[in-house]
């Protein structure tokens, strides 16, 4: 307890709303300083546990920390987080610099000081010329950073993001993740961001944690997500995949299911089902029986090739399943036609024992 | 199809527009000619209602000279004025804690909270009178209270449906508000009364305002409530009015009538202005 570390601790965190468990006994310790995303669908549980962290909820069981500090039932208006609202939640009877100064004004801080403050957050979300609109005024872009002046102006110990790009076009969403990312550096304050925008998240944190069900399946960085899920959930979630339906042999050997071992560890039981997810772009193509030393390969036949520009898609069906293998287009040269007789390859470091 | 569409939405042609016109101005002759007959009546002359016999402000002049009429509008605008306050605050209550809370036995005081407005005012002002024959001695108990003055009885019937209509009003307002507004309240350290205060109120005022005009109307309006409560010495002016009527119709009614619509209209207009200024602030 009261790791320094430890930005936001919870743990054996259960949510029930009447017969629903929104959240499922959730342990989670969130760094200091991190920019740490809660991935997963909708319902899956993760707007509810960022409300816990507010206080707009509380946990039916289990404990909740900040800076060590036991929440408890403490109010949300007496814990030291913000919320930038999914709906931004800006008050329309205010123009920008009454919203940000909200705050501060509650908390009675004078007005020099709050002056100073409010003008500091407006300026460090670039929303200087509009300090005296009203919300109503604003595109959602600027809704969009006045909400988050709004929370920043209070220097809090962590600020909770729920969706708040969900509301904006593609564009504009792209722009603002990498100027959040930014602003997270700049003000050094632990983000902790709720999406069920995959590439959101890989893109703007440095952990994420995947939810499903109420559960955390996984916590871990952005690559090791990518890159060696843990579970069939996780790697489907986050981009696409392929699995290869497998059997524990011992804790470092799978069976696949044409019987061909494969070296790779694992934690589960033998005789377990489980698959082996290999990234479309982890594949490799060759001439039958070409493929190179050290990797793994599978015999089988190309049934659609699909140009993309970029890249070149394969649909490869070997004897007991299709797999899809993406090219780079300069390694286009070799190129294969549907009917092919080819060997697909991997190196089994790009390979990753799911469960689920 | 897609020419019937365009049909619908152009402007009527020939003789459907006549037509329309024509509705147009029944329905609003309906509407007002009561009214302008009233008014021009009021300065008849004759005191025969429906006979013109010349311009003359002497109803006008019996309206000010009689003190039973400026007495019983003094008692109604007291009993406005306290049952408009009383029944804005604990009709905003109730919205409050029907569009924000969730308690036991909810769904029934919703269903209780609307009776007044659907049950027939007759079986309302039956309630009342046996209410208060039943309970009047039970409230002078408590000090300073005195049920048997008929002001304190009719003020406490007008809330009674009051409450109804303003809570309805409001809760229409609330409903629309997004409790996530409240929620960053709370999480930009307000306390539930700030948060209630700084940006509930503001945003529901229409909605309060509306509720209080409906319910200074009500409360004017009201005949049958007010007779069957009403005690000597505590007289409505709509009673009073209602009273007159038994001894005939005299002009001196649409004198009284006149200046009652002169000041409901002048308070209409002035709450229009108020909001206009409000609106016109927040832009």
């Amino acid at each position: 307890m009261g790791d320094k570390g430890v930005a936001v601790g919870l743990s054996g965190v259960v949510k029930r709303f009447g017969d629903v468990t929104a959240v499922d006994n959730l342990d989670l310790d969130i760094r200091d300083g991190e920019f740490f995303s809660l991935l997963g669908p909708s319902g899956c549980g993760k707007t509810t546990t960022l409300r816990m962290i507010a206080g707009l909820e509380l946990p039916t069981a289990g404990s909740i920390q900040i800076h060590g500090e036991e929440m408890g039932i403490r109010p949300p208006n007496k814990r030291p987080v913000n919320t930038v609202f999914q709906s931004y939640a800006l008050f329309p009877h205010m123009n920008v610099a009454r919203n940000v100064g909200f705050g501060l004004e509650m908390r009675k801080v004078d007005k020099a000081e709050r002056e100073t403050l409010v003008s500091w957050a407006i300026d460090l979300v670039e929303m200087g010329e509009m300090a005296h609109r009203k919300p109503a005024q604003l595109s959602g872009g600027q809704q969009q950073r006045v909400a988050l002046a709004r929370a920043l102006v209070n220097r809090p110990e962590v600020l909770l993001l729920d969706e708040p790009l969900g509301a904006l076009d593609l564009k504009l969403r792209q722009q603002m993740q990498h100027e959040l990312k930014e602003l997270q550096r700049e003000v050094g304050i632990t983000f902790v961001y709720v999406t069920h925008d995959q590439e959101e998240a890989v893109t703007m944190s440095d952990r994420i944690g995947v939810m499903h069900d109420g559960r955390l399946l996984q916590v871990d960085s952005p690559e090791r997500i990518y890159e060696h899920p843990t579970t069939r959930f996780v790697a489907d979630f986050i981009g696409q995949t392929n699995f290869l339906e497998a059997t524990v042999a011992s804790a470092d050997e799978v069976v696949l299911a044409n019987g061909d071992r494969l070296r790779l560890s694992t934690d589960h039981d033998g005789g377990a089902a489980v698959a082996v997810t290999v990234r479309p772009e982890r594949l490799t193509v060759h001439g039958r029986g070409e493929a190179p030393g050290g990797t793994h390969g599978l015999d089988g036949v190309v049934d659609s090739v699909v140009y993309m520009g970029n890249a070149i898609n394969y649909t490869i069906s070997v004897d007991w399943m299709h797999l899809e293998v993406r090219c780079p287009a300069t390694l286009a040269g070799d190129r294969k036609y549907e009917g092919d007789e080819v060997t697909v390859s991997f190196d089994p470091d790009h390979a990753s024992v799911v469960i689920g | 199809m897609g020419k019937g569409v365009a049909l619908s939405t152009a402007e009527p042609m020939g003789a459907t527009r006549w037509l329309l016109r024509g509705h147009s101005a029944l329905v609003y002759a309906f509407f007002y000619a009561p009214i302008i007959v009233l008014v021009f009546y009021s300065f008849n002359e004759s005191h025969l209602v429906g006979r013109w016999s010349g311009f003359s402000l002497r109803w006008y002049e019996a309206f000010v000279q009689n003190d039973n009429i400026q007495s019983s509008l003094w008692v109604s605008v007291k009993i406005c004025a306290a049952s408009t306050v009383i029944s804005v605050v604990l009709g905003t209550l109730a919205a409050l804690s029907i569009e924000r809370f969730r308690w036991w036995g909810q769904k029934a005081f919703d269903a209780v909270l609307y009776l007044p407005i659907i049950i027939p005012d007759v079986t309302m002002a039956v309630m009342m009178l046996v209410f208060f024959g039943e309970t009047a001695q039970l409230f002078n108990v408590i000090p300073g209270v005195d049920l048997t003055n008929g002001l304190e009885k009719l003020v406490l019937s007008h809330v009674a449906f009051n409450i109804s209509f303003v809570s309805v009003v409001v809760r229409a307002r609330l409903a629309n508000l997004d409790e996530a507004m409240e929620e960053a309240a709370a999480d930009l350290y307000a306390s539930r009364w700030q948060a209630f205060r700084r940006v509930t109120l503001p945003q529901i005022m229409p909605g309060v305002l509306g509720g209080a005009l409906l319910a200074v109307t009500l409360s004017l309006d009201d005949v049958v409530v007010s007779s069957f409560v009403s005690a000597v010495g505590a007289t409505p002016v709509s009673v009073y009015v209602f009273g007159m009527l038994r001894k005939g119709v005299s002009p001196l009614i649409n004198a009284v009538s006149v200046v009652i619509l002169a000041a409901s209209m002048t308070l209409v207009m002035a709450s229009l202005v108020l909001e206009r200024a409000t609106s016109s602030r927040k832009r």
